[in-house]
């Protein structure tokens, strides 16, 4: 009798039904997001086909090429330009910033120093300022150095953006203190030394923490528009395409580059789009292990 | 109280009891800072200094002439005792310090007090006749050079200190006949001396691209740095305190400053809160939703969130500010369009982005367009890692969803994500990106308590946070005024710096207590 109560459970047909109910509601709930988050993307996708916008065709009457075709033509808004000098940033900072951030993840996490915990203070309280307001005389320091004129300031910008990286430690090295010390303990017994250990014991067991940083700092550069914009100085063919678009979209009369920008918007979109979904677990993992360590 | 006395009120005598007990706290942390951090780091900095001045007379006495000469050329000791590399290093380094100091260091330094004497002169050419400006003294350098030497000081300090120590070390080494080789020294790099080589890179770039120029930008809030009063063509100066004077309203532009400064504050600190929580409690309901048992298809609902991720936000920010536009915008038009019992949804277009009020309301629900994908991915992750047999004694005991919901689900998720909430309330607190994209700060503060603007307030919004108005000042297209920037970033650290203090300190007492269950 005891044994009937514990293992069968009697369903009666108004929890059936309350079960039933609560998971259509669900449905409903979760298609209405969808359409809510997906809907706005799918407009912009179409609206880059337009000929004209015009408000009140959500669909538009005609459609044509040559949105995409004015992103490399259009002479006033040189979004080519743009895109090969976000893109030569990009592919820079991911490189050297995904080296730099790691060697001081691995050296806050594993190298016991004397300095260690006064200097991820330091950086604590240094994080405490608005970065913007080192980046005004990030400029003129650039400036002085000849690398604020013409393209040279996108040399300096790539220098600003790689000499931040020691700020983004965090997350990677709370990666690394998940990683057993008695592995580099066994591999010092045999007689490696740090930089060995680093190189050929830790980084091979740390592909997802390392495809995750460099993810971020390769979409970085795709979405800053605080120091670009500071370096541009209101040049169109320094820009990047945030600084770009933003000036197309807001100083352009009305709505006459609205199509041009939604084309614009959708060139942009593929590359990061496509290496997001490719990367989405590293990205899973790195998102969720960053916020358990804080 | 005692436990007992806590779980034996009401629940909204708890919340009170909870609230009460956090802001009871507030200022005991400060008095903490006040009465025991600090006076504790100053007492720790005093003792410190007296042993490092014992240590060098110390030294001195007891060392040999080699120690003793190290004291005046830095490296003799180290070079003299076999250990090469570093004796070199030091002593080139003071040679480079001493060239740099009398070249370019005491010239800036000795101009530093007015910031040059003149900015460009004039002559006529002997030859060509034509009359031929020249810069002369360029503020922003005699201030950079100024700090840069102070800081190599400070280091040339450090160096020395440590050498003559190093020095003694050795000859204490070097009578019981061993000595530290340059192979040592080297082996050293890869060995205990390994977090030098890895962080001598990210380190310099924090030195020159973080540190000088922050030093740098405090500085300026005392000065009149500022587009009227520009290198390399004029000069700047020192103006005091007047920059903190005009902000808090007692300067120039009078009581509207400050109130504008008091709005943007206020908003700034409304906005962090709604921000925050509402992506935080509205991405965990979705991160439920999707993780409930029993639905299927979970891996494309998430795919579908995922995508506003994926897409850089910049992008979604601009679509958006025209999207909502009020004449152009097409959800306006389908607004216009829904017809209901044979009347339009709305009748006139709705000012998403031009009417103060609406404004901030569509910008918070904007951001959570853009962050609950981001907090739902997090928080499925974290979901599953909570553990499984604590639900199924709860199921047994008889407790329905949502009471498992508020006593296991949430209590766990605020333990586990305690830091990153007051991480990402300090982050909205700085971002930039969702209200300068969207809004642009918009709309512009025209009244002031019932007044026109009369002064300028430098194109100040009423969406806009401090770090916009902050980004406005300082890259204006009329005028450009660093010092006020410079005032309103340290306000910013002080904000960020006190809520910091406060919540960190709030949730190291929970730890303190115990880990969760």
């Amino acid at each position: 009798m005891a044994k009937d109560l514990l293992f069968k459970s009697k369903v009666s047909t108004g929890r059936k039904v309350w079960n039933i109910a609560s998971k259509t509601l669900v449905y409903i709930v979760l298609a209405v997001l969808c359409i809510f988050w997906v809907l706005p993307f799918v407009y912009l996708v179409i609206q880059s086909f337009a000929v004209k916008y015009e408000s009140h065709l959500i669909i538009p009457a005609e459609f044509t090429l040559d949105n995409y075709a004015a992103l490399v033509t259009d002479q006033t808004y040189p979004f080519w330009r743009w895109y090969l000098n976000t893109l030569g940033i990009a592919l820079i900072v991911a490189v050297l910033q995904t080296c730099l951030t790691l060697m001081s993840a691995y050296a806050f996490s594993r190298l016991q120093f004397k300095t260690r915990k006064n200097y991820m203070k330091l950086i604590l309280v240094i994080g405490m300022f608005p970065g913007f307001l080192g980046m005004i005389i990030n400029y003129w320091i650039l400036y002085y150095l000849g690398l604020a004129t013409e393209y040279t300031s996108i040399a300096g910008l790539i220098l600003v953006y790689i000499g931040g990286c020691i700020g983004n430690y965090y997350i990677a090295k709370g990666f690394f203190d998940t990683i057993s010390k008695s592995l580099d303990e066994a591999a010092m017994i045999d007689g490696a030394n740090r930089n060995t250990i680093f190189w050929k014991v830790i980084m091979p067991l740390s592909k997802p923490i390392v495809v995750y940083t460099i993810l971020l700092a390769f979409t970085g550069p795709w979405g800053d528009y605080m120091f670009a914009s500071v370096m541009a100085q209101g040049k169109t063919e320094l820009a990047n395409v945030a600084v770009g678009l933003q000036g197309m979209v807001t100083k352009a009369a009305g709505t006459t580059y609205f199509p041009v920008f939604c084309a614009a918007a959708v060139v942009v979109s593929i590359p990061i789009v496509t290496l997001f979904f490719l990367l989405q677990n590293y990205y899973v993992e790195g998102v969720t292990g960053g916020a358990v360590k804080g | 109280m005692t436990a007992i006395e806590y779980l034996a009120l009401p629940w909204y005598k708890r919340i009170l009891y909870k609230i009460t007990s956090f802001l009871s706290g507030i200022p005991h942390v400060f008095s903490n800072l006040f009465t025991k951090k600090i006076p504790g780091i100053f007492v720790k900095a005093g003792k410190g200094v007296v042993r490092v001045f014992r240590n060098i007379v110390n030294i001195f006495m007891d060392g040999d002439y080699k120690t003793r000469v190290s004291y005046f050329v830095m490296g003799f000791g180290q070079i003299t005792r076999g250990s090469i590399i570093r004796g070199v290093l030091n002593l080139v380094y003071e040679i480079a310090f001493f060239v740099f100091l009398f070249t370019i260091g005491v010239p800036n330094l000795q101009l530093l007090g007015t910031f040059g004497r003149i900015a460009s002169s004039e002559y006529i050419h002997p030859e060509l006749g034509i009359t031929i400006y020249q810069y002369v003294d360029d503020s922003f350098l005699i201030l950079l050079f100024s700090i840069v030497t102070i800081l190599l000081a400070a280091v040339l300090i450090f160096l020395w200190y440590k050498q003559i120590n190093e020095s003694m070390a050795l000859q204490n080494l070097n009578k019981i006949g061993r000595k530290v080789s340059d192979k040592q020294t080297l082996n050293d790099l890869v060995g205990k001396n390994y977090h030098m080589v890895l962080l001598a890179f990210p380190t310099f770039g924090l030195i020159i691209f973080t540190i000088i120029p922050l030093i740098f930008m405090i500085i300026v809030a005392f000065t009149n740095f500022s587009s009227a009063y520009q290198n390399p063509k004029e000069l700047f100066d020192w103006v005091g305190l007047y920059n903190f004077q005009k902000l808090l309203g007692m300067g120039e532009g009078g009581y509207q400053f400050v109130s504008v400064f008091g709005q943007i504050l206020l908003w700034t600190l409304i906005w962090a809160f709604f921000a925050t929580f509402t992506n935080y409690f509205l991405g965990m309901g979705v991160a439920l939703l999707i993780n409930k048992k029993g639905i299927k298809l979970k891996k494309l609902w998430r795919t579908m969130l995922i995508t506003t991720i994926a897409v850089p936000q910049f992008i979604s920010l601009l679509f958006l500010n025209k999207f909502l536009a009020t004449d152009s915008g097409a959800l306006n038009f389908i607004l216009e369009s829904i017809v209901i019992n044979g009347q339009p949804l709305i009748s006139a277009p709705i000012k998403f982005l031009e009417d103060g009020l609406i404004t901030k309301i569509t910008i918070i629900i904007v951001n959570m367009w853009i962050g609950i994908p981001y907090t739902m991915l997090m928080c499925s992750g974290i979901l599953m890692n909570v553990p499984a047999d604590l639900y199924e004694s709860a199921r047994i005991d008889g407790a329905s969803s949502f009471k498992m919901y508020m006593k296991i689900t949430l209590p766990y998720m605020l333990f586990v994500t305690g830091p990153y909430l007051i991480s990402n309330f300090v982050g909205n607190i700085n971002n930039f990106n969702v209200i300068y994209l969207l809004s642009g700060g918009g709309p512009m503060f025209t009244h002031v308590n019932g007044m026109p603007i009369q002064t300028r307030i430098y194109e100040a919004g009423q969406t806009d946070l401090l770090i916009t108005w902050l980004y406005k000042l300082a890259m204006g297209s009329v005028n450009k005024e660093y010092g006020l920037a410079s005032v309103i970033g340290i306000f910013v650290f002080i904000v960020v710096a006190s809520f910091s203090l406060i919540l960190y300190g709030k949730t190291n007492a929970v730890k303190n207590e115990g880990d969760f269950q």
